[in-house]
């Protein structure tokens, strides 16, 4: 083993993982090249693209700029854990039902953007959903069927419509 | 393991759980440091293989630097604390709403979940030649590119050149100045606090420091005084895109009103020189007119008045002076 390897404790998806990486490792690359979860994506890796977001305790943030050491002790949730016991998150069905995705190399991040977005605002405005997304680049589908998505995930599992 | 790209280069990685532990460290390894706050400004730099620091500091786990008190004479805000926390805190947006808004405009909702203020104020520019590793002026060489005869400078400077003719990427700080925060530096047994607008300084002063932290220095918070406590203020940050771009011009200003007429008045521009600009000759032709368009219109000009383009960014000028009509307007 590197000198430099330490073993970090990462929960991810509701899972205690230990992983060995050494220290300069970031989370996308622990995340993607140690637990094999690939689901999150190494886009322009200098925080430009918004392709590896990831939420950790809740928020959105960059995979590809944060040290791995920093998600220690932290929840982690990546698109692996969207989906629940009862299937599919609704955004991943009203993104598969509005053809919100295209070439879906951007999807991962936007799924995880939009989904800290409705947990903690259940019923976003539009301009909301354009906000929580406007770190993620989307170069095919020109965005209108992802708001839409979402706009339709949040109707099925938010609360009253304001 | 599998092959992986753009790897950042081992170094020594220390993680201080104090201030007074960060600055030991910080004086140890002199020039070898590297403080690390966010990250979003070092690991461009670290995964480019353009700066190699041998030891980084890492400030994640030192908790009294995060976090907004109040101090009985106005707020203090810890530098480690991130965009998104100020953009939602209560007494920010009562009391300093022209902080709010400067740090909403920062980039996008993930890097305000990572990014910090003092981290936002300290990042490097962000001219491409230099962050590209050639060897300017900044970085130690011997020319500036973004000036030469070809070059493509079309986000670089109209104001404050001195060789090198980059600016300075903060959108808070034109927002701090305008609110007459102080800095507060610290390093291994000293203390200094620094006005916002002397906290940044032009390559005339040091071509390859964007503030006066040197090699052991740490920004440890950010003070806002009372004074400009709920007054009126504007924010105008233009970039090419709707969000994530850092501003080619951004203006914030706050205004005493006095009846009619400005009472007082602090306003910042950014983008337009090296270093955020205060404009303190607009602020004394103002105070003390009614804010109408002629005003507007004058002090506008007198914003712009010694700016010198470069060969791609003539588009700055008239886009400085109208915004700080704007900003004069927004009284009016």
């Amino acid at each position: 083993m590197d000198p430099s390897t330490e073993i970090v404790r990462l929960v991810v998806n509701g899972q205690s993982r230990e992983v060995g990486v050494p220290t300069h490792f970031t989370l996308l690359e622990a995340l993607r090249y140690v637990l094999g979860l690939t689901g999150t994506k190494q886009g322009c890796d200098k925080g430009d693209c918004g392709a590896c977001t990831v939420i950790v305790d809740g928020e959105p943030v960059l995979a590809c700029l944060t040290p791995v050491w920093e998600a220690e002790g932290r929840e982690v949730t990546t698109v692996e854990g969207l989906a629940g016991p009862e299937g599919i998150h609704a955004l991943q069905d009203c993104f598969d039902l509005h053809g919100a995705a295209q070439c879906g190399f951007c999807t991962p991040g936007i799924l995880c953007s939009a989904a800290a977005l409705l947990a903690g605002n259940p019923s976003p405005t539009r301009e909301e959903i354009r906000e929580a997304i406007a770190g993620n680049l989307c170069r095919c589908t020109g965005y209108a069927k992802i708001y839409d998505a979402v706009e339709a995930a949040a109707l099925r599992t938010g609360g009253p419509q304001g | 393991m599998a092959i992986i790209r753009d790897m950042i280069p081992a170094f020594d990685l220390f993680q201080p759980a104090s201030v007074e532990d960060a600055l030991a460290l910080l004086a140890e390894h002199g020039e070898d440091a590297w403080v690390l706050a966010g990250g979003l400004d070092t690991f461009d730099w670290l995964k480019d293989r353009i700066k190699r620091p041998k030891a980084v500091v890492d400030l994640s786990g030192v908790e009294e630097l995060t976090g907004i008190r109040d101090t009985g004479a106005g707020i203090e805000i810890g530098a480690m604390t991130p965009l998104s926390r100020v953009v939602g805190d209560p007494r920010v947006r009562a009391d300093f709403a022209l902080l709010r808004e400067a740090a909403e405009h920062v980039a996008t909702p993930q890097i305000r979940n990572q990014g910090t203020l003092g981290g936002n104020l300290s990042q490097d520019t962000r001219c491409w030649y230099y962050r590209s590793g050639w060897p300017c002026y900044r970085a130690g060489g011997n020319t500036c590119y973004a000036s030469a005869p070809k070059a493509m400078n079309r986000e670089h400077c109209i104001l404050g050149r001195s060789r090198c003719v980059a600016v300075s990427p903060s959108d808070t700080a034109p927002a701090l100045i305008a609110l007459g925060a102080r800095m507060v530096v610290r390093r291994a047994g000293s203390e200094s606090i620094h006005e916002a607008q002397d906290f940044f300084i032009g390559p005339a002063t040091d071509i390859q420091r964007m503030t006066v932290l040197r090699a052991g220095d740490l920004l440890t918070a950010v003070r806002i005084p009372e004074d400009w406590a709920g007054a009126r203020h504007y924010y105008e940050k233009v970039r090419d895109r709707g969000s994530w771009d850092f501003a080619l011009v951004s203006v914030a200003a706050a205004f005493r009103m006095d009846g009619d007429t400005i009472g007082d008045a602090r306003i910042a521009v950014n983008g337009v020189a090296p270093f955020p600009v205060r404009l303190d000759s607009v602020e004394r032709m103002v105070v003390g007119h009614a804010p109408d368009e002629a005003l507007a219109t004058e002090a506008g000009e007198l914003a712009v008045a010694g700016a010198r383009p470069l060969r791609h960014n003539d588009y700055k000028v008239p886009l400085m002076r109208n915004l700080v009509r704007r900003a004069i307007r927004s009284v009016a």
